[in-house]
């Protein structure tokens, strides 16, 4: 079980590789094996997880650069644990539902090394290693969207990879910073995020160092005004693109924030705690109304993408543990029900070869299986309780209830306003007479594709009902979360704060 | 000298060894070219075993300080720095071995000419004495302008006669700046320039500040510091890929160590002026060359107008003065060398007899027009090589940009981090732009020759060296940085 993570990291890579010696025919069926294994080890991971253990576990540390402090260290808790299987998931679903044909070793490829940098990502705990896999993403990813995207998909994936190269390397400088300021105090070198977490910073350094590091996730997330990059990565990439960027990338911006900012800033967290409130319901409330006005299928998906995005960020500056369970436990739902959003436009673009809307209209009529899960998925999107969408939304808000009641209200319009507009995408595609001939003839699910959704219905279902086995263990990493916040805070009134916002939790600390 | 006072030991030959090894085996294929014509694979080992002799003696002396009458130091930094220039010539050499048969490579003159300019760098690198440094510095630029004209091409032509004035310029400057420190000082050693200045509370600034001047723009044209790098992309363009890539390496290591060696002290000057000159050269060169890589259509251009930039990016540590930035110089040039080199290689071994793509340039990027549908293996490996340049981790770029923009933290230049950062931003656009043809762009046409032409076996090890050097770097960054500290520290910079 030791090196359990280190598999999981570098097994995609050298599968990879090895897949070039793999013939074209057979590509699929060996995409399918290997990212199933991993899936399946990443399960093994989730059995021997002991929920009741706040701390890291399955760690692994080796020395890489002694003289810096810079390590091979990686480990999971109740967030990363969950990100982790949510990774492998997803791309074994993307891989399932794949009908792209052109080149399809290199796009097995490339899907198989962005796996690999995922799974880093939210193992990692060293700085450095984070910020290597972080990089290393957009790679990849700069292939699928330039290669086997649509329309102007080169001029989309530089956007995409200049916006968040640009906005990683001050999160650069933030790490580097932070490096030489625990070189400072201790008088050694050290790029561990924990040794990182336990450090205590004066409060005007940490202002700064969240600003910079908080802009190279803001990026990532995207948070408004920094979002334009989105819709048209989106709006290029191709199905599977779209499915691992807003499933599991979006989601390394969000994990950022709750990994290095909130435990290492904590005064800086309750400082900006209202400003990035704002932001939060201005991205919710402005792009759920971009998407209502959109033409085009995908694009109103990726904007519902950013608002939905918008409610995680906000629920993790609830800086309480309702909050912070809820919006990363949001960020599973999103990854899993956005995920199945964009393969549906995607399975529809595979038939149509256009996501219009006013290229559709009464397809419910001849595609009846693919309407029903549609509309399922559009009511999880929206937050239809017994749903997994609703339990992460509700707890978020629940969350900054306690922090600002209006501004909880403001950001809980996202639940009416998704309605709105994703209800009028449904009308707009599936009811109405058929208005264009082609979709007369329009062919109902394959069973291939029914293969890939079960599984992404099932595990809505399963944890809107019962989220327990989830939420419990992100529960008591969120509590471990808040209790280093307020027990690392220098300023009394942040400490104050900390303690209002979470007097269940805290208890006995004071 | 009195005659009774000599002594063996102040001869120290030593010191001279690996330099001795190289001229050496310079004469010796000379010699041997006069009795026989031989093959260039035979001239090619040869200078691959005197290089390897030398670079065994080098590390068999190791740290010698003073020797041959006081003319010669080689302290860490001298070792260091040869380590790399050697290193690198031994990665160029079996570039010789082209599948297209080349000109210069029949010649034993060329092999000859390589092993003296190797020496004369080398020489270049291990004296704090201004007058042997000169002399090294011309015997190498000499033998590396009859090597870039023995391509024989009107553009290689063009090039050396380029090169040669810009460089006989530089000459001039650097001897003028050492007489106007002589005439401040009244020493051509540095160490004894650097005391008399030091415990005189820097007199004469007048003449120290021009003699900098001087000495920092003869110095800048071998760096191609901006605005003394006007001649890097005509002459890049007109001499062969390889040599182009051992242009951007080994000459640059050698003006660093020589400029480290002068300014370490010279940037301590009462007013700051020394410092921001050095300050302001080192930004400009990154910005500028950076913003010039953005508008080129050659591939080579591209490459050139870079290694100005990364030029600039190493420039910053001599200002920063502490010894982690300049233990990241030498940390930063060997990293660089392999990409570099590396990535010159490619366009050398794609290098087409006949084919022409485009009539300005030799290496359009639509050259490169889908690559990775051609032949895949050499688009990854050109796209490993172009990551690198553009510093995404894992690759070996990446280690010594953050081990310099470290340095920056640490010593306090938070504005100087933010514009390397900020240039590192730039940078990624031109670097992305080949990668964009290679992987984005359909083929001009299909044809499976195009890439290979050039190629065999002893290209395809360099260029597989190279490769898996950059990849694998992260496992090599604590023993360098481990060996270069010490060296660097050792020396007393």
């Amino acid at each position: 079980m030791d090196y359990i993570l280190s598999f999981l990291i570098f097994f995609p890579l050298v599968a990879a590789l090895l897949g070039l010696l793999v013939t074209r025919e057979s590509i699929r069926t060996y995409a399918l094996t290997v990212t199933g294994v991993q899936f399946l080890v990443s399960l093994l991971l989730w059995l021997n997880f002991d929920a009741a253990n706040p701390g890291m576990q399955f760690v692994q540390q080796i020395p890489v650069v002694e003289s810096l402090g810079i390590s091979y260290f990686v480990g999971v808790d109740g967030f990363s644990l969950w990100l982790v299987i949510l990774s492998t998931f997803m791309t074994l679903i993307a891989v399932m539902g794949l009908s792209e044909t052109r080149n399809l070793k290199n796009l097995i490829a490339a899907i198989l090394v962005l796996e690999t940098t995922m799974v880093g990502v939210f193992v990692a705990l060293d700085a450095i290693l984070f910020y290597l896999f972080w990089e290393f993403s957009l790679v990849p990813m700069l292939y699928i969207i330039g290669a086997w995207g649509s329309g102007r998909r080169i001029y989309a994936a530089v956007k995409f990879f200049i916006y968040t190269f640009a906005g990683s390397l001050l999160l650069l400088l933030g790490m580097l910073f932070m490096a030489w300021f625990y070189y400072q105090s201790t008088g050694m070198w050290s790029f561990s995020i924990l040794d990182w977490h336990l450090l205590q910073l004066p409060f005007n350094l940490q202002l700064w160092l969240f600003v910079a590091m908080g802009i190279g996730f803001a990026v990532k997330v995207p948070m408004f005004p920094f979002h334009t990059w989105l819709p048209y990565a989106h709006g290029m990439a191709p199905t599977v693109g779209s499915v691992l960027l807003a499933a599991v990338l979006l989601k390394m911006g969000t994990y950022g924030f709750v990994r290095f900012s909130l435990p290492m800033f904590p005064d800086a967290s309750v400082y900006f705690m209202i400003p990035i409130g704002i932001i939060a319901v201005i991205m919710v409330i402005y792009t759920a109304m971009v998407a209502f006005a959109q033409k085009d299928i995908k694009q109103v998906i990726a904007y519902s993408s950013i608002s939905h995005m918008g409610v995680i960020v906000l629920g993790t500056f609830a800086l309480n543990a309702e909050g912070i369970a809820g919006s990363v436990f949001f960020m599973l739902s999103h990854g899993i029900i956005s995920g199945a959003l964009f393969m549906l436009v995607g399975m529809l673009y595979d038939r149509r070869h256009t996501k219009l809307m006013s290229e559709f209209g009464g397809v419910a009529k001849t595609m009846p299986i693919y309407a029903g899960i549609f509309l399922f998925m559009v009511m999880a999107s929206a937050g239809l309780p017994l749903t997994m969408g609703f339990i992460g939304e509700f707890l978020s808000l629940l969350g900054y209830y306690k922090v600002s009641p209006i501004m909880a209200l403001l950001a809980g319009t996202s639940i009416v306003l998704g309605a709105i507009y994703l209800l009028h995408l449904f009308r707009q595609t599936f009811y109405g007479p058929i208005t264009v001939e082609a979709n007369k003839s329009l062919r109902d699910l394959m069973p291939k594709e029914i293969v890939a959704l079960v599984p992404l219905i099932a595990v809505v279902v399963w944890l809107g009902v019962y989220p327990k086995p989830v939420l419990g263990s992100i529960d008591t990493s969120a509590k471990n979360l808040v209790n280093l916040m307020y027990t690392k805070a220098v300023l009394p009134e942040s400490r104050e704060k900390l303690y209002d916002l979470n007097t269940y939790e805290l208890q006995g600390v004071r | 000298m009195p005659i009774e006072q000599f002594s063996m030991e102040m001869v120290n030959f030593a010191t001279l060894a690996p330099m001795l090894v190289l001229v050496l085996g310079g004469m010796f294929i000379l010699i041997i070219d006069l009795f026989q014509k031989l093959d260039r694979g035979f001239y090619v080992t040869v200078t691959m075993m005197t290089l390897a002799l030398a670079l065994g003696l080098l590390l068999f002396y190791g740290v010698q300080g003073h020797g041959f009458f006081d003319v010669m130091l080689v302290d860490g930094i001298a070792l260091a720095s040869q380590m790399i220039i050697i290193g690198a010539s031994l990665l160029f050499i079996p570039l010789a071995m082209t599948g297209v048969r080349f000109m210069e490579f029949k010649f034993a003159e060329f092999y000859a000419l390589f092993l003296f300019m190797v020496a004369g760098f080398a020489f270049m690198v291990s004296s704090d004495n201004l007058i042997m440094i000169f002399i090294g510095l011309e015997t190498g630029s000499l033998a590396l302008y009859t090597l870039i004209a023995m391509h024989r091409r009107d553009k290689s032509l063009e090039a050396a006669i380029k090169y040669f004035t810009m460089g006989g310029a530089a000459a001039a400057l650097f001897a003028f700046g050492a007489m106007l420190l002589y005439a401040a000082t009244g020493s051509v050693e540095i160490r004894t320039i650097e005391e008399v200045l030091v415990s005189s509370g820097f007199a004469n600034l007048p003449l120290v500040l021009a003699g900098s001047a001087f000495l920092l723009a003869g110095l800048g044209f071998k760096l191609s510091v901006v605005p003394f790098h006007t001649w890097t992309p005509d002459v890049y363009e007109g001499a062969s890929a390889p040599l182009a890539g051992y242009m951007s390496i080994v000459p640059k290591i050698a003006a660093f160590v020589v400029l480290l060696r002068l300014f370490d002290f010279l940037v301590q000057s009462p007013d700051g002026i020394i410092y921001w000159l050095l300050w302001i050269a080192a930004v400009a060169t990154m910005t500028i060359g950076n913003i010039l890589a953005l508008v080129q259509d050659g591939v080579k251009r591209m490459l050139a107008y870079s290694s100005v930039s990364h030029a600039g990016f190493v420039l910053t540590a001599v200002v920063m003065g502490t010894t982690q930035a300049h233990t990241g110089i030498f940390l930063y040039w060997a990293l660089f060398l392999f990409t570099n080199l590396g990535a010159f290689a490619m366009l050398w071994i794609s290098r087409h007899p006949s084919k022409v793509w485009d009539i300005r340039y030799d290496h359009p990027y639509k050259k490169f027009a889908g690559m990775v549908h051609i032949s895949p293996v050499g688009a990854v490996v050109m796209a490993v090589f172009m990551l690198s340049l553009a510093g995404i981790p894992p690759f070996a770029l990446f280690w010594g940009k953050l081990y310099l923009i470290s340095a920056a933290v640490n010593s306090g230049h938070l504005v100087l981090a933010l514009i390397m950062l900020a240039n590192s931003a730039i940078a990624v656009y031109y670097y992305l732009k080949l990668i964009i043809y290679m992987f984005l762009h359909d083929p001009e046409e299909n044809d499976n020759t195009v890439y290979y032409q050039n190629g065999t076996v002893p290209l395809k090890i360099v260029l597989g060296v190279a490769a898996v050097a950059v990849s694998l770097s992260f496992l090599a960054i604590d023993p360098m940085l481990n060996l270069f500290g010490d060296l660097v520290a050792a020396s007393g910079f």
